[in-house]
């Protein structure tokens, strides 16, 4: 391989872990904060794909689509938090992976009555339409560039708000003991509605920017969640700086196993985590 | 094991029934309810894990698949492959994935157990789905049921209708009983008691993760005879069989039937098969109605249908004692 190959191999695989990142953040967000473990989170990206290809459709401007797209998918999961995850704090994970199963049969058949079975695509917005001539024969497109700075700044913000705001100190807390917030006079209902809901929203915008260089299908969110479980599992249960971690590593993992193993590219992945558990069971950064 | 009479009276009927029913319902049902049975081996399998050693696997549909699709190697394309050397590679192709998959697997608790076991489940998915010499992913088809031979004469033929529902009926029975010998052996005690707390049954002087992963290994191998049953009985082997959507079938015909029990899981089995047949029959999007159904069984009846009949009987019982004498005997 050579090294502009390489290069180019580099930067899908970073903007990849990227992407991965923010579907893992609200994933390991959810579970860490209230201890809930969400199979339908990979449900939210595929609706966040589907969304922005309507609205995108409909208003023909793909900015203008992820904005009308995002407060829908906040109100989706405050309503999904409220009617059906609530009930579950406290309960088995046996039944939390069961109710969301369910979620996820009901939001996959509803992506195929609303829009049907076909593959869609979504046109790259045509000011990122460029692409950086990096030797004679090899480009990379300003989009994919625009995936990586769009994502390390979330990344920067999610960091912030978590690490500096009262929000983040309150959701850190409730992470560590959920009664004494409580006692401590901090609505915890509310802000686990509101971790949910942010969690969702991440989620969706990961599958509306992803849109346009991966086709829209059915199925898109199965794929990724489970890509996302495995970077939650090497990264460590409840950790945002694990999950980056973790995103990279599967990045690189995926892109260029795909490039030197074709055949066994997708085994690679979880190669990948059987090592990294054998030398650490509960994660890079997880709590044992 | 303190079946209820109540439950011992119901479920010997129920074999009772399953026993002559080829004899009076349509074929169509016959296929129906050989489905249901293979699924509820599956499922009594997994409850050894979920119900009894308290490892919650999302991961069990990958040995079900796995054995049949080596079902589908062993079975040249010119003819039947006999049943004493397919049956045994399966089974033992399910016990060794079991045995790797546990190793890494029940080091782990709770949800990284869940997630460990998903995952490794879909690498073994990817590979049969992306594996071009085994049909990708339309899948591979088993042309010829295995021979049951002894010498040159022929003991069983699965081809016949009837045969094959009884060689699988005789299978349900058979790990129904193995199991429940398993469970009220010394073993069981150990891993019940895993279940209980495992610091304690550790602090008593077992080596919990070795029973964890016998128990896995055990489990895994039964969700392979199953996979062998339905590579037999279906004669098509799919990704789909390896597909997490099996596994969490499988999760939900535990804890329909009732978690913990060993009937309820089969229990569960049969009402998943049979609804699923239904909400086919009612629309196109009956994965719709799935959901829901999903859903309303885990806020609503969380100990399953088994955690019914002793609540309806002892109802019954305070209201005439002679109820009782007339429903235990």
């Amino acid at each position: 391989m050579d090294i502009s190959v390489f290069l180019v191999q580099l930067l899908n695989s970073i903007q990849y872990g990227f992407l991965l990142f923010l579907v893992a953040s609200g994933l390991t967000l959810i579970f860490g904060i209230m201890g809930i473990i969400n199979l339908a989170h990979g449900a939210f990206y595929m609706l966040g794909a589907y969304l922005v290809f309507w609205l995108t459709g409909i208003t023909s401007n793909f900015f203008v689509a992820i904005v009308l797209g995002l407060p829908i998918m906040l109100l989706l999961g405050y309503i999904v938090e409220r009617t059906a995850i609530s009930f579950l704090y406290k309960r088995d994970h046996l039944y939390q992976v069961l109710l969301t199963y369910g979620l996820i049969l009901i939001f996959n058949e509803m992506q195929k009555l609303l829009w049907g079975t076909n593959f869609y695509s979504v046109p790259v917005p045509e000011i990122l339409k460029g692409s950086i001539p990096l030797t004679e024969n090899q480009v990379y497109p300003h989009y994919r560039l625009f995936i990586s700075m769009v994502c390390l700044a979330l990344a920067g913000v999610l960091y912030a708000v978590i690490g500096k705001t009262r929000l983040g100190m309150m959701i850190r807390a409730g992470a560590v003991n959920r009664e004494m917030v409580q006692a401590l006079g901090i609505n915890v209902g509310r802000l686990f509605a509101i971790v949910f809901s942010l969690g969702v929203v991440l989620a969706a915008f990961a599958g509306m920017i992803a849109a346009p260089v991966s086709s829209v299908y059915p199925g898109m969110g199965d794929q990724i969640l489970i890509l996302s479980f495995v970077v939650v599992v090497i990264g460590g249960i409840g950790s945002i700086k694990g999950a980056f971690i973790g995103a990279m590593i599967i990045g690189l993992a995926d892109t260029f196993g795909k490039v030197l193993l074709p055949d066994i590219a997708s085994v690679a992945v979880y190669a990948t985590m059987a090592v990294i558990l054998i030398w650490r069971p509960q994660g890079l950064f997880g709590k044992a | 094991m303190d079946t209820p009479r109540s439950v011992t009276f119901i479920l010997t009927l129920a074999v009772v029934a399953l026993a002559i029913f080829p004899w009076v319902g349509e074929s169509f049902y016959v296929s129906l309810v050989m489905r249901m049975m293979i699924l509820g081996i599956f499922a009594m399998s997994l409850d050894l894990l979920i119900g009894y050693t308290g490892l919650v696997s999302f991961g069990h549909a990958a040995f079900f698949g796995l054995s049949g699709y080596l079902l589908a190697i062993v079975t040249p394309d010119s003819g039947p492959v006999s049943i004493w050397y397919a049956l045994p590679v399966c089974l033992a192709g399910a016990a060794l994935a079991a045995l790797v998959i546990g190793w890494f697997s029940v080091r782990t608790t709770g949800i990284y157990f869940i997630m460990i076991t998903l995952a490794f489940a879909q690498m073994l998915y990817y590979y049969f789905n992306e594996n071009t010499d085994l049909g990708g992913s339309d899948g591979i088809f088993i042309f010829y049921k295995p021979t049951v031979m002894l010498g040159s004469w022929t003991l069983l033929d699965l081809d016949n209708h009837y045969t094959l529902y009884y060689f699988i009926f005789a299978g349900l029975v058979g790990s129904y009983f193995l199991l429940r010998m398993l469970l009220r052996s010394p073993f069981g005690q150990v891993i019940r008691g895993i279940r209980a707390n495992e610091a304690r049954t550790r602090a008593l002087g077992f080596a919990t993760f070795r029973y964890k992963l016998v128990s896995f290994v055990i489990a895994g191998t039964l969700a392979g005879f199953a996979g062998f049953l339905e590579g037999l009985h279906t004669g098509i082997m799919s990704p789909a069989h390896l597909g997490w959507h099996e596994s969490g079938t499988a999760m939900m015909m535990v804890i329909l039937g009732g978690i913990g029990t060993l009937y309820g899981p089969v229990v569960g089995a049969f009402a998943m098969v049979y609804l699923q047949d239904w909400f086919q029959e009612l629309t196109e999007h009956w994965l719709l109605l799935m959901g829901g159904f999903v859903i309303a069984v885990v806020l609503f009846l969380p100990n399953g249908i088994a955690g019914l009949i002793p609540q309806l009987t002892g109802r019954l019982r305070k209201k005439s004692p002679a109820a009782q004498e007339n429903g235990d005997e």
